[in-house]
């Protein structure tokens, strides 16, 4: 199946500076595809090759079926792109609005050339509008409205002529936790009511584990890791990821405040994830019950990444190799995950 | 009221209303002065300060060639002092509207005085428009001329108006040294029935006049601005 954005092996460099290097990223339609990395790593840059506002220097670009970039050289120009354009959606960290027009004035900007007469524009942004919870301030100016006000505005404004792909470039950076929730719950119940595919850029790993199902890490212009949200926050490969899931880093933060110092022969660290809702047996109980081993829990947490709660464990099963054996397999038939963890986390 | 003028501004009262010397003469020479240069150089100026900024590195009309021509223009007639320009470019003043001397023929050098400094506060006034509100309307699919008159035009006005307003009172400084080939004005009067003559009280009385017509302006150009202003709460 072709992928609603394909970018594959995309660079862009800035005389000396490699802002992207050699990015491969696919996203399907419907995904939310969180791009996470600190400012300067480029996330910017890469998204904007998706609609070419920045122009890449290698590398193919195909959306939604048409290549947009091949070979060195846009494929695309002119009126065709401004059209494509249409189809994506963008949304940005300071809004961008237009001051001097009023809030129905901005969305109906972006229905400038479509095909529809001025009733049917004007009906369509009061439904757009009203979609984003903001008909009533309709003939606003948009200073007058708070900052995640602005952002819904933007959003409508963005939605304006029905594209298929949302970009949303850092756009609750500038906002307070209450109006950053506010959005990233409009964005997926857009994703969820639309079949919208958003790429939502950001820095903040909350955001990403909020609505996103896949991620992608980026740093100095790389992508790092990159996966289902569940594989990559879970079980973070790179170090930058760990940094960013954080929740590992507080694992490993905890498990070294117990001063446990070696690890005897018969004592093995266990990392468990599963599924919250799924799981419903005491497992330590079980392990005891049915194995016979000794299990202190050192660490557990539940978090929501999308709607699932996950729980992480870590925990500590003394026993011999062979109730070690037994102990993984157990934990496998209740659909739980389990890794065993070096000791060496704990020094 | 008369006989007060008459009793302590003789001189003042000597020049009249009409006539090549009258007080009404040279205010209407003033206002035609201000008004015509202001439309052409007004023109001219938003003309190139668009382009400047449409044209400057990074700008959606990228072109380095385009760029340097006018800002090789603008800047030459900026460095040219107004009273010498006056001299330089008679002979295509006598081209444009066909006299060298008079009011009309202060026209053609005023709007060329006017329209560089113009021209540099549009760009100022452009350049004032945020990146990412073009960026926003290049994402959404606009067109250049979209950009150029709902983005850098709509979102500036305020600017502008106030950058015209500024330009229209440096214009009407300039009008005062038109006198010098013959254009008359109430900084003529100044100059040549008051300063010349000895007649302080003319001087005074044009100068008056000179600043209520800058405050005028101002007044009018502050409260436009103010109204055309949505950017603050």
């Amino acid at each position: 199946m072709s992928h609603i954005i394909d970018l594959d092996h995309v660079s862009v460099t800035f005389g000396d500076l490699h802002a992207v290097s050699d990015v491969t990223i696919k996203v399907d339609k419907g995904d939310v595809y969180g791009v996470v990395g600190y400012s300067g790593a480029g996330k910017s840059t890469l998204v904007r090759t998706i609609n070419l506002l920045q122009l890449p220097t290698s590398g193919t670009i195909e959306i939604a079926g048409t290549t947009f970039f091949k070979d060195g050289v846009a494929q695309i120009s002119g009126k065709e792109l401004q059209a494509k354009r249409r189809n994506i959606g963008m949304i940005f960290q300071h809004f961008n609005l237009l001051n001097e027009t009023t809030v129905i004035e901005n969305v109906a900007f972006a229905l400038k050339h479509s095909d529809l007469d001025d009733d049917a524009i004007e009906k369509k942004c009061y439904e757009l509008l009203d979609l984003v919870g903001l008909k009533d301030k309709a003939e606003n100016y948009p200073v007058q409205l708070s900052g995640g006000e602005q952002q819904r505005v933007a959003i409508a404004r963005a939605l304006a002529n029905d594209p298929e792909i949302l970009i949303s470039d850092e756009a609750t950076s500038a906002l307070d936790p209450q109006n950053t929730n506010q959005i990233l719950d409009l964005l997926k119940r857009l994703n969820k009511q639309l079949g919208l595919t958003i790429i939502l850029i950001t820095h903040e790993m909350d955001a990403v584990k909020k609505v996103a199902n896949k991620i992608a890490v980026m740093e100095h212009g790389k992508v790092v890791e990159q996966g289902n949200l569940r594989d990559v926050y879970l079980r973070p490969k790179a170090e930058l990821t760990r940094q960013f899931v954080g929740g590992s880093l507080a694992a490993a933060d905890t498990l070294r405040s117990f001063n446990l110092g070696e690890l005897s022969d018969n004592e093995q660290l266990y990392q468990v994830v599963f599924s919250a809702a799924n799981v419903t047996k005491s497992i330590i109980l079980e392990l005891y019950k049915q194995v016979g081993v000794d299990v202190s829990m050192l660490y557990g947490n539940i978090e929501v990444l999308g709607d699932e709660p996950v729980g992480t464990m870590f925990i500590l099963v003394t026993g011999t190799p062979a109730q070690q054996a037994k102990v993984t397999k157990l934990l496998k038939s209740f659909n739980v995950e389990v890794s065993p963890v070096d000791g060496g986390i704990l020094a | 009221m008369s006989e007060l003028i008459s009793k302590y501004l003789p001189n003042v009262a000597s020049l009249g209303w009409t006539g090549d010397s009258g007080w009404g003469t040279a205010i209407f020479q003033t206002i035609f002065m201000t008004f015509w240069p202001a439309v052409v150089g007004g023109i001219l100026g938003l003309v190139f300060g668009l382009t400047l900024v449409l044209t400057k590195e990074g700008g959606i009309l990228a072109n380095r060639v385009w760029f340097n021509i006018c800002d090789k223009i603008v800047s030459f007639f900026r460095a040219i002092p107004f009273i010498i320009l006056l001299a330089f470019i008679a002979p295509f003043t006598q081209l444009i509207v066909g006299t060298q001397i008079g009011t009309t023929a202060a026209l053609v050098p005023l709007s060329l005085g006017v329209f560089p400094f113009f021209a540099r506060q549009v760009e100022v006034a452009l350049e004032s428009v945020d990146r990412g509100k073009i960026e926003a309307a290049q994402a959404l699919g606009s067109t250049n001329w979209d950009i150029i008159f709902d983005v850098y035009l709509s979102e500036a006005r305020a600017e502008l108006v106030r950058v015209s307003t500024v330009t229209l009172i440096s214009l009407i400084g300039l009008t005062a040294m038109a006198g010098a080939i013959g254009a008359g004005g109430l900084g003529n009067t100044a100059i040549a029935y008051g300063y010349n003559r000895f007649n302080n009280d003319v001087t005074v009385v044009a100068t008056l006049l000179v600043l209520i017509l800058v405050l005028i302006v101002q007044l009018v150009g502050d409260w436009l601005a103010k109204k055309l202003n949505h950017q603050v709460r």
